[in-house]
């Protein structure tokens, strides 16, 4: 072994250009991997936009759909019950909505876009347990000022009937809106926004 | 207490690794100051490709296991939302695939390349050994993922597989009942296969492989001259005259082979990744069904010389054993190739004609065999597959006559070129 | 000992010889296929699959399921917008994500006397040339129960559903036993009994575009793996040549 004649910068160009293409290759090698792990199409398909048709569903009760494994709710609000939403306020955390908990379509104070039809998912946004409706009122054992809303049994959280969150729970945010548009007057499609015509 | 400085003088970061881990101890032992011999040919390559072939079918094989649901059930349609429904499962699934046949392939000529330089022979002993468990380990593992697809061939192959060891006498059915778990193959069958699959083998797998390439670190690389570089060393440096540092001499150099297999894998991999019916059988695209066998049943492509030796084995008082005894003989035939062999040279290169002509025959014998264990029984392939038979183990039985009585050259003291 | 060796040594040399002939038999059979006629699908014609999606799902998906597929893969792959796959594709279901079920399932059993298989990965288990050939192969039989059989799969249960298309054939004379032998093409086997609605060449047409799509449903993602696989060897030829001049250049030290 020797080192005449050898050319140290033709030789470190090499290595370094090497380098580069087998790392650039690795890292496309490594994509495919990754990429596996994304949701299928099956689970794409199960979690597909559901339909749901509200035409049945009576003034002050819920009905509940399964979206991508977790259950959205839609109540349907009573013209009192959306009073009620104004006289809660000041109990709450964000009582305007203003963290990104809805859609940016969704703009009225009610959390919804038609305000008798609240849509929301089912789901505290404290460690992910499903909140129990609670409309009867007052409750002084839950809030003095309940007006009716949902009551997290697993760590006492506490949200409207527009699913803010009131002070001092444990859940830091309003409960999520998904997306969702109407089709038609009462029928619901979650999971899909609405169609920008 | 004090910590004892390591030797290789590192500080920093890698000095502080040293004084408590053989990082740049293992580094110089295999690879900057491990000196292998400079005449490394062709043949080289294989080994360090099987090693990516088997980073390959552990890194795909994890994956698959995320999306695979063993299980009689369920086992065929996981396969098929691999295939189809997780993004890029196709591709993964077809690395495996081909990679399954790539290592067999590539292990052939790896052993291959031990028979025609002498690798095995003192101080190598264990070096083959090690490498024929490997191969041993590597058939049960390539069975156990045959049967996983739980297609009408993983089934049928499953079923006369296990079979065989049904021909052991008074014990055998007792056997096949307790091997399956089942009175067919079955979900209990394809569950402790998956289980051997995936976690027992592998880990034997991999042990093997350090086991092996840690003897072979011990004594040295063999070369296609077969000559001890060991012998010839710089007086001021105590290098081997004839060896060079495997990196980066030989690390660059497995990169071109590297590049050079990948185009072969990858052609095979995307554009005929069914390998013409060889690698993905298309009776295995048909789920396993406990009524209809296959017109007509092969093992993989890769069992076919010793399948075709199962089959040319007749069977005689009374049991089919003789032929899982043969089969299991040309197996084990070759742990004791080291000491069947008694030429005084170690490579093909300075041996005579005698043992030229019988590694020659051995490896024609080997694909016609493999080709004849492939094809439907008939009375041709039972005559070829027993003349095969004994061609094959002729090579390793009389190898202690004539590898003793052939002429051979005289080897030179350092390697050729 | 020396007469055996002998006569082992010629039955070995005739073995031999029969052997090399097994071997080229097996490499012609593998290229013709028995009575198969010649046929090599093409998945990547996106006009013909588009063509043959829309047969299936008329002619075939009454009885035959694909499992496997899902209808907004079809989409997605053929290029096809979601409203048009429903209107055009969608029979047995309006979720786009589902998978191609059968319209009629239970009764068939009893019709056919088995389950019609499901025909995800036909051309796959059976090959693309062997429902090629199956397709054309009907032809009238009175000892069939249905009247019908088929040559490619003798006693076939299926009726010939595509009858109107393709008209009644029955087996030519000279080719009786022999299947598909020789002659112009394979239709030489059969004789026209009565004419269909499509002229024969247009009704191999249609029964190709039929088996180019079942080609694609046998594996959706070939064609994209066809394509990333010469990108890939693009690349690996330009690491071959960058590996190959490093190694040189690295081993200029030895000598």
């Amino acid at each position: 072994m020797s080192n005449e004649g050898v050319d140290g910068n033709r030789r470190r160009f090499l290595t370094a250009a090497t380098s580069v293409f087998g790392a650039a290759g690795a890292a496309a090698v490594a994509w495919p991997f990754l990429a596996s792990l994304k949701p299928s199409a099956r689970a794409r398909a199960l979690g597909a936009p559901v339909i749901a048709d509200i035409s049945t569903l009576e003034p002050g009760m819920r009905a509940t759909y399964l979206w991508r494994g977790q259950p959205i709710w839609i109540v349907r609000r009573t013209p009192e019950m959306l009073a009620s939403l104004d006289k809660v306020a000041s109990s709450l955390v964000d009582p305007d909505s203003k963290t990104q908990q809805q859609p940016a379509y969704i703009t009225d104070k009610s959390r919804a876009l038609k305000p008798e039809f609240m849509v929301m998912k089912g789901v505290c946004t404290h460690l992910g347990c499903s909140p129990i409706l609670r409309a009867d009122h007052p409750a002084p054992e839950i809030d003095t000022n309940w007006q009716g809303g949902f009551f997290c049994p697993c760590h006492g959280s506490k949200f409207d009937l527009a699913g803010r969150v009131y002070k001092g729970v444990p859940a830091p945010t309003n409960i999520v809106v998904p997306p969702h548009r109407y089709e038609g007057d009462t029928v619901v499609v979650i999971g899909e926004d609405p169609k920008t015509a | 207490m004090a910590i004892t400085p390591n030797p290789y003088k590192t500080t920093g970061a890698l000095g502080w690794i040293d004084d408590r881990f053989p990082l740049t101890k293992m580094w110089k032992e295999h690879l900057s100051e491990y000196y292998a011999p400079k005449n490394f040919n062709f043949w080289y390559f294989f080994g360090s490709l099987a090693l990516l072939v088997l980073v390959n079918q552990l890194l795909t094989g994890i994956f698959l296991t995320m999306h695979y649901k063993p299980g009689a059930e369920t086992a065929f349609d996981s396969v098929e939302y691999i295939m189809r429904d997780v993004p890029w499962g196709n591709v993964i699934r077809y690395m495996h695939s081909t990679g399954a046949s790539a290592f067999f392939v590539v292990v052939f000529l790896h052993m291959f390349r031990g028979l025609m330089y002498g690798s095995y022979q003192k101080p190598r002993e264990l070096i083959w050994v090690f490498g024929s468990l490997i191969f041993l380990v590597l058939m049960a593992e390539a069975f156990c993922g045959y049967v996983l697809p739980w297609g009408n061939m993983s089934y049928w192959g499953a079923a006369v597989i296990i079979n065989l060891f049904g021909t052991i006498p008074f014990i055998g059915p007792e056997l096949v009942v307790w091997i399956q778990g089942d009175f067919v193959p079955s979900d209990a069958t394809l569950n402790r296969l998956f289980s051997i699959h995936v976690i027992a083998l592998p880990f034997v797998l991999v042990g093997l492989v350090v086991a092996h390439i840690l003897a072979l670190h011990e004594v040295g690389s063999n070369n296609p001259d077969g000559v001890e570089i060991k012998k010839k060393k710089d007086p001021a440096t105590g290098i081997p005259l004839d060896g060079i540092p495997f990196h980066p001499y030989y690390t660059v150099k497995d990169m071109v082979g590297v590049a050079g297999f990948l185009i072969i894998f990858c052609a095979v991999l995307f554009f005929m990744p069914d390998g013409g019916g060889y690698f993905l059988e298309a009776p295995n695209f048909t789920p396993a069904s406990q009524t209809n066998t296959p017109e007509h049943i092969t093992p993989a492509w890769y069992f076919g010389t010793y399948y075709a030796m199962l089959r040319a084995t007749p069977s005689f008082a009374g049991t089919q054993i003789w032929g899982v005894i043969v089969m299991g003989a040309a197996v084990v035939i070759l742990f004791f190739v080291p000491w069947l062999d008694k030429s005084k040279v170690k490579s093909i290169r300075y041996k005579g004609v005698l043992s030229k002509t019988a590694l020659t025959v051995f490896a024609i014998n080997f694909v016609i065999l493999n080709y004849y264990g492939l094809q439907p029984p008939s009375d041709t392939v039972q005559l070829i597959s027993q003349i095969g038979t004994i061609i094959y183990f002729a090579f390793f039985l009389l190898m202690p006559w004539y590898s003793k009585i052939d002429k051979t050259k005289p080897v030179p003291d350092r390697v050729t070129e | 000992m020396k007469p055996l060796m002998n006569a082992s040594l010629t039955r070995f040399a005739r073995a031999a010889v029969v052997a090399a002939g097994v071997i080229v038999a097996n490499l012609a059979a593998a290229n013709s296929g028995g009575n198969l006629l010649p046929f090599t699908a093409d998945s990547g014609n996106v006009a013909s699959v588009q063509r043959g999606a829309r047969n299936f799902m008329a002619y075939c998906s009454g009885c035959h399921g694909m499992k496997y597929l899902r209808y907004n893969r079809i989409g997605q792959d053929l290029n096809i917008p979601d409203d048009v796959l429903k209107k055009n594709l969608m029979f047995t279901s309006d979720k786009l994500g589902d998978q191609i079920k059968v319209a009629m399932p239970a009764a068939s059993e009893q019709w056919f006397g088995r389950v019609p298989p499901d025909l995800s990965l036909e051309t796959r288990a059976r090959g693309a040339d062997w429902v090629y050939s199956y397709l054309l192969s009907f032809y009238l039989d009175e000892t069939r129960p249905l009247g019908v059989n088929n040559t490619v799969l003798a006693g076939a249960s299926m009726p010939h559903v595509l009858w109107e298309l393709q008209g009644w054939q029955k087996k030519a004379e000279h080719a009786a036993e022999g299947g598909h032998g020789g002659g112009h093409g394979g239709g030489s086997a059969f004789e026209q009994v009565t004419a269909g609605s499509l002229k024969p060449s247009e009704y191999e047409a249609f029964v190709t575009d039929i088996v180019n799509f079942m080609d694609y449903a046998a594996e959706p993602g070939k064609q994209a793996r066809i394509s990333l696989g010469l990108k890939v060897m693009l690349y690996l030829f330009g690491l071959l040549v960058l590996t190959y001049l490093l190694k040189k250049e690295f081993w200029r030290d030895v000598h």
